[in-house]
């Protein structure tokens, strides 16, 4: 961990302000920066702890949804009467999202913005152009198996971690940002993260900053919240494929660095298309990375069980 | 019988009942209350330096420069090691008083060599440890990287066999009886390189006074660690000590010692003040041993009745180049079933990688799974009952004709089978189902060796009653402390509450230390024989007491009970025989040496484990329902601590199995998973009904009858758990661990 | 550094020693920050270099060293405390974040000198530990998590996450999953807290 000097933010326009800078981070529960910064991966000079301004409250919105704040721990969020009773995809994947311990300490907002597990990018001995642009890909040709297999590209095949939004992508979630000068934007979940492309250490669509206040949930549409997620320990994994179906919208996680949300899918059930049809439309673009090879045929088990679950099909 | 010194009747006879009971830990209290001191937690020495290792970044090659200006420059860093200003030190592997590899000389910052990935480069040393492992990101190296050979797959034509001395042994003709047997098997098993992934990470604190060094570590063995640390720094072994007195977990992880020790006495002598230095989580996976990946092939010639006529198990270990380590998966192969027409070998593919070495039950934990699951596959092609098979396969006596010391494996079998409910067994694979499940049962048979090596030990009985015993022994978790208590107490005839047990430390007599399951057998015989020892030299003092109760007696019909020596209806306490007639106490010391005919028998511990599990047809993913392990082990000291110990070995055969394993990447030479999110031991969730049971049983393997118990339970267990896969689900898979990719593609 | 930012210390927070912070060599002056904890019930004043996690600052700064360092990145459990009462890993926490807040640890969960909370004397008694390691973590986590219940939290076993939670065989073994036990002490430490929270 490099030396850094620690301040605790007062108002959320100063977060805002200073998060412009690129030497700053901003700490929030902390389970995944600071585990960074003692290997060296964050090395911001100054940090500035967010945790405790008042950006906790979740509340229900005049139109039916939920409004949570970027600053409400796993457990408050999963813990919420509202959550559980109207949005219990939400509750499912952070439940199944980490231990106990993490989920008291990590936040709504810090769930959207950890970085990549992909064991490349943590090991700092190998290249990896989301840890130093243009110095390669390791996980190409390495031992790929938690890797992506939608949405990589020659430069990154990482996945990004979060159950959480891989939930709030099929329930049609925003999140809401503003910047120090007190402009509030939104933009949906599904297009928070970027893919890599040829630039995959540039990770979020947010400007420098523009930081995240709370994540605003629409009403949830008729029909089952179903939380799939298969991974190699019962408990305390990340997930190797999940899916989130909320009534007929479907999300895919474990397979891209970016919560993948199963437009093709959704578009050829609406257009009356069977699930194996659905399946294939968003998959047949799938590509694997070796021991990662995998992941297709089981996202499409995956994905076509949950659709026909959601559709009360027979299994 | 083989033939120990007294003190079996004692044991045997277990006056006070303590023998076999479940006494709680005596070190419980202060592993509840966090009391117990790691080494890292050591503050007798007062406040040290913290000392953080900074690591090479290539698998080979060369240090071309190093660069530790801005290290030294960093705030806080008093001292910065490199190869350039380390002092010189015995060779790797150069033996001082012989060749144990855990006496021998494990140098540090020696050369600039790098002959793995991860090989320490510098170790800086600052006020803080906030300092000292910033101060280490900022080595600055150039490397030349050499020719390397990293992937096991990669290079396993160039297998060779191995220099051991067990590498290759033979009995009958092999070739011909398989040739000639109605029914042939011969299937290839792999498993992956596994991690000790003990909680405790590696840690030393390194105190100087004078000429003298204590070294406080995390070691399983502490004469060759004295040894190891004394040569390697060329000093005279007198002036080493090594405290160790909890340790947080070992599994042969702490069997060498390592990077931290070597490095912490340096700097401390380097600086004149104590010096810290602990192992990241990441440091483990490289800077400590790991067991060897594996490919295992498996020949079985049989009748079509299921009687082995023809056996042989060859395994393609790899090796660190430096330094030669076979994972014997074969040897208990022979032991398990041995035929007359056996062939087993070993060869071994070496690499540039970190140092190969033992991981929890070397050579069984992953040749049972090897050798398990072909009888279940013989089994099926069989149609025979995978128990029944086992059964039929029993020998008669053991390799080389040698006579079993005791042996209950059929009971075994035979017992697990009625309380696990096994007749509900379906052969048929995806018979049984549950929902999207499909639920399957499998067996494995357990076997794990029963050694004996020579020990000593000290008591001393005080003026209060109570006694002291001081071995250099350790306590891995395994429960040392508690065990040496009861065979102390039982003894003397005074309560565990009575014995005071210090070991962790090498001033004490020597001991072994902890490995092999050789630890309650080696170290608590040689407590045995000391407490022997006071109980003629007590009875001897109170019957030449003229004033005393006792006097006159004979003190061959001394009886120790309840704090007291009785002879006939005359006793005298304990307390006031010593704090009148040896007020500073009385000191016996006692020895165990290995009777020379030890070997002339055929010494294991068996068991069977039964496991279920449930196959998820949708994902592959497979999750135990439940599991049981039946396992005969001699006479158990400590039925509580005996349970913990196979319960534990199970779970880590459910970990092999199903989750654990590291990829070496052939690229770089390094390890894929450096984290426990990557490399997954089972959690909690993962572990449902386990149960394991022990079977009484007598034996001669040491003078208490006892065989160990803290390996026994993971062999077998790995593959009954494959087993049932097979029995759920129809997928045999060879290649461990099941992983849904490998489940997900045999459903198809 | 922009001083318009109001971005800076609250009043409760001090800081010292920032001049002439800069990054990459040389020697610099490292800030201090000087917090206050209720560590075990009592008022704890430390001045820290703000990179002090609350696990270093409990086991270098305090000498609590029964919380373990098992991994030092949240993948074990080990270090588990509570703050506030509420479970976390002290690993992955600064000190600093928790200026002003209550922290328990393995050396305060019992009520008095010389007792033992009852999961403590259940770990004893059910032998649900070996190398001891892993084991303070366990205990802290086993305390809150009957909190939690309690509480009304939910976990991924529950069938039904409106309903109030019931201490099941798989919500038990569920809600002790972030501590991990290479002992594979599993079978006893659910035996121990089933025993202290009935069946």
């Amino acid at each position: 961990m490099k030396p850094f000097t620690y301040e605790r933010a007062t108002s959320v326009a100063d977060a805002a302000k200073a998060s412009a800078d690129p030497s700053v981070r901003l700490l929030a529960g902390g389970t995944n920066l600071l585990d960074l910064m003692k290997l060296q991966i964050e090395t911001p000079a100054r940090i500035v702890d967010i945790g405790r301004l008042p950006l906790k409250d979740i509340t229900e919105t005049p139109d039916g949804g939920l409004r949570i704040g970027a600053l409400a721990t796993s457990t408050a969020i999963a813990s919420d009467p509202v959550v559980r009773a109207r949005y219990p995809l939400i509750a499912r994947a952070l439940l199944s999202g980490a231990s106990v311990q993490l989920r008291n300490k990590a936040t709504a907002a810090g769930n959207l913005m950890q970085r990549t597990r992909c064991a490349y990018f943590y090991d700092t001995t190998k290249p990896c152009n989301r840890r130093i642009p243009g110095s390669g890909c390791s996980a190409i040709g390495g031992h790929s198996r938690a890797d992506g297999i939608l949405g990589t590209s020659a430069a990154c095949i990482a996945v990004h971690p979060s159950d959480l939004a891989v939930a709030l992508t099929a329930l049609d979630a925003h999140v809401e940002t503003t910047n120090g000068q007190g402009t509030v934007r939104t933009l949906p979940v599904a297009d928070l993260h970027r893919l890599p492309g040829a630039s995959p250490h540039l990770e979020t669509d947010l400007a420098p900053g523009q930081i995240i206040t709370a994540i605003t949930v629409p009403p949830a549409p008729p029909g089952e919240q179903i939380f799939r997620k298969v991974r190699d320990r019962a408990s305390f994994a990340f997930a190797l494929i999940s899916v989130a179906a909320s009534g007929p919208r479907y999300a895919l996680g474990g397979v891209a660095m970016k919560p993948w949300r199963a437009s093709a899918s959704e578009a050829v059930l609406a257009a009356g298309g069977d699930v194996d049809e659905a399946v294939a439309a968003e998959l047949s673009q799938a590509r694997g990375h070796g021991h990662g090879e995998y992941k297709i045929p089981l996202a499409k088990r995956l994905l076509g069980a949950v659709i026909r679950q959601s559709r009360g099909d027979a299994a | 019988m083989t033939s120990f010194p007294t003190g079996s009747d004692i044991i045997a006879e277990n006056r006070g009942g303590l023998i076999g009971k479940a006494v709680d830990r005596v070190d419980g209290w202060s592993k509840v209350t966090g009391q117990a001191r790691y080494s890292a937690e050591i503050d007798e020495a007062g406040k040290p330096l913290y000392g953080v290792i900074a690591t090479a970044p290539i698998g080979k090659g060369v240090i071309t420069s190093i660069d530790a200006t801005a290290a030294e420059a960093s705030p806080g860093v008093v001292l910065v090691l490199t190869h350039r200003n380390a002092p010189a030190q015995a060779p790797f592997g150069a033996p001082g008083e012989g060749t144990n590899p855990m006496m021998t000389a494990k140098p540090v910052l020696d050369s600039p060599e790098i002959r793995a990935f991860a090989t320490p480069v510098a170790l800086v040393v600052a006020d803080s440890f906030e300092n000292a492992r910033a101060g280490a990101a900022l080595i600055a190296a150039t490397y030349q990287t050499t020719g390397a050979a990293f992937g096991f797959e990669d290079h396993l034509a160039d297998a060779a066999l191995s220099p051991s001395p067990t590498a290759k042994v033979e009995a009958g003709d092999f070739e011909a009886a398989f040739a000639a047997a109605p029914v042939q098997l011969d299937e290839t098993y792999a498993t992956p390189a596994h991690n000790h992934t003990q909680m405790e990470p590696h840690a030393t604190l390194a105190v100087w006074e004078g000429e003298n060094l204590t070294v406080y570590t995390s070691i399983q063995g502490l004469k060759g660690a004295r040894q190891s640390i004394a040569w390697t720094l060329q000093i005279p072994k007198e002036r080493v000590r090594v405290v160790s007195r909890f340790i947080g977990g070992g599994f042969g992880g702490k069997a060498h010692v390592a990077a931290d020790s070597i490095l912490a006495a340096i700097a401390a002598q380097r600086l004149g003040r104590p010096v810290k230095v602990a192992m990241t989580r990441a440091q483990m996976f490289h800077l400590s041993t790991h067991r060897s990946a594996s490919r295992q092939r498996i020949r079985l010639g049989a009748g079509k009745d299921g009687v082995i006529t023809a056996l042989s198990h060859d395994g393609v270990l790899h090796s660190a180049r430096y330094y030669d380590f076979t994972e014997n998966v074969s040897g208990l192969t022979r032991a398990l079933y041995t035929v007359d027409n056996m062939a087993t070998r070993h060869d071994l593919v070496r690499l540039d990688s970190p140092m190969a070495c033992a991981v929890r039950a070397p050579g069984g934990a992953v040749g049972t799974m090897a050798i398990e699951a072909a009888m279940d596959e013989l089994a099926h092609r069989l149609g025979i009952d995978p128990v029944e098979l086992r059964i039929r396969n029993e020998p008669k006596v053991g390799e080389g004709g040698r006579a079993f010391s005791s042996r209950s494996l059929v009971e075994c079998l035979r017992e697990g089978a009625s309380r696990f409910g096994w007749a509900q067994r379906n052969p048929v694979p995806g018979a049984v189902r549950d929902g999207r499940y499909r639920i399957g049962m499998g067996v494995g048979s357990a076997i794990w060796h029963t050694l004996l090596f020579p020990a000593r030990a000290a008591i001393v009985l005080h003026a209060d009653g109570t006694a002291t015993v001081r071995q250099a022994m350790t306590d891995i978790g395994t429960g040392t402390y508690t065990i040496l208590a009861q065979i102390a107490a039982t003894a003397l005839g005074v309560r565990t509450a009575d014995i005071h047990v210090e070991i962790g430390d090498s001033d004490f007599p020597a001991a072994p230390g902890s490995g092999g399951s050789f630890g309650a057998a080696t170290s608590g015989s040689a407590v045995l024989d000391a407490a022997m020892n006071l109980r003629k030299a007590a009875a001897e003092l109170a019957v030449g007491d003229m004033g005393g109760p006792l006097f006159g007696g004979d003190p061959a019909e001394a009886v120790f009970a309840e704090g007291s020596i009785l002879i006939g209806n005359q006793a005298v306490r304990l307390t006031d025989l010593v704090s009148r007639l040896s007020p500073g106490g009385i000191v016996a010391e006692g020895r165990l040496e290995v009777p020379k005919d030890y070997w002339g028998k055929t010494r294991n511990a068996h068991g069977a484990n039964f496991a279920e599990v449930a196959v998820d047809t949708l994902t592959g993913e497979v999750r135990l329902r439940r599991m049981l392990g039946v396992f005969a082990a001699g006479r158990i000291l400590n039925e509580k601590m005996a349970r913990s110990q196979a319960l534990g070995g199970m779970i880590w055969g459910v970990g092999a199995a199903l989750t654990e394993e590291n990829h070496f990447d052939p690229r770089y030479g390094s390890f894929v998973a450096q984290d426990l999110a990557g490399y997954h031991m089972p959690a909690h969730a993962d572990i449902v009904n386990l149960e394991a049971v022990f079977l009484p049983e007598d034996g001669d393997d040491n003078p208490m009858g006892i065989k160990g118990v803290g390996e026994l339970g993971i062999c077998g267990a790995g593959a009954a758990v494959a087993n049932a896969v097979f029995n759920a689900c129809g997928v045999r898979v060879r290649d461990y661990p099941l992983t849904v990719e490998k489940v997900l593609q045999g459903l198809g | 550094m922009r001083k318009e930012s109001a971005v800076s210390a609250t009043s409760d927070l001090c800081v010292h020693g920032l001049a002439g912070l800069h990054v990459g060599g040389g020697p610099a002056l490292t800030q201090v920050i000087d917090i206050e904890l209720i560590v075990n019930g009592r008022l704890t004043s430390l001045s820290l270099d703000p990179r002090v996690t609350l696990l270093d600052a409990l086991r270098e700064h305090l000498n609590l060293t029964g919380t373990k360092k098992g991994c030092d990145q949240g993948q074990c459990g080990a270090c588990t405390v509570l703050v506030n009462g509420m479970r976390i890993n002290s690993c992955l926490s600064l000190a600093a974040m928790h200026d002003g807040q209550a922290i328990t640890t393995i050396e305060g969960i019992a009520p008095g000198e010389n007792e033992l909370h009852h999961i403590q004397a259940a770990f004893i008694e059910r032998d649900a530990f070996q190398c001891g390691y892993c084991t303070p973590g366990q205990i802290v986590s086993a305390v809150a998590m009957l909190d939690e219940l309690a509480a009304g939290q939910p976990s991924q076993a529950a069938e039904d996450l409106s309903a109030a939670p019931v201490l099941t065989d798989a919500e038990l073994r569920e809600r002790m999953s972030g501590n991990l036990c290479r002992c594979s002490a599993y079978p006893h430490i659910f035996a121990a807290i089933r025993d202290v929270a009935g069946a």
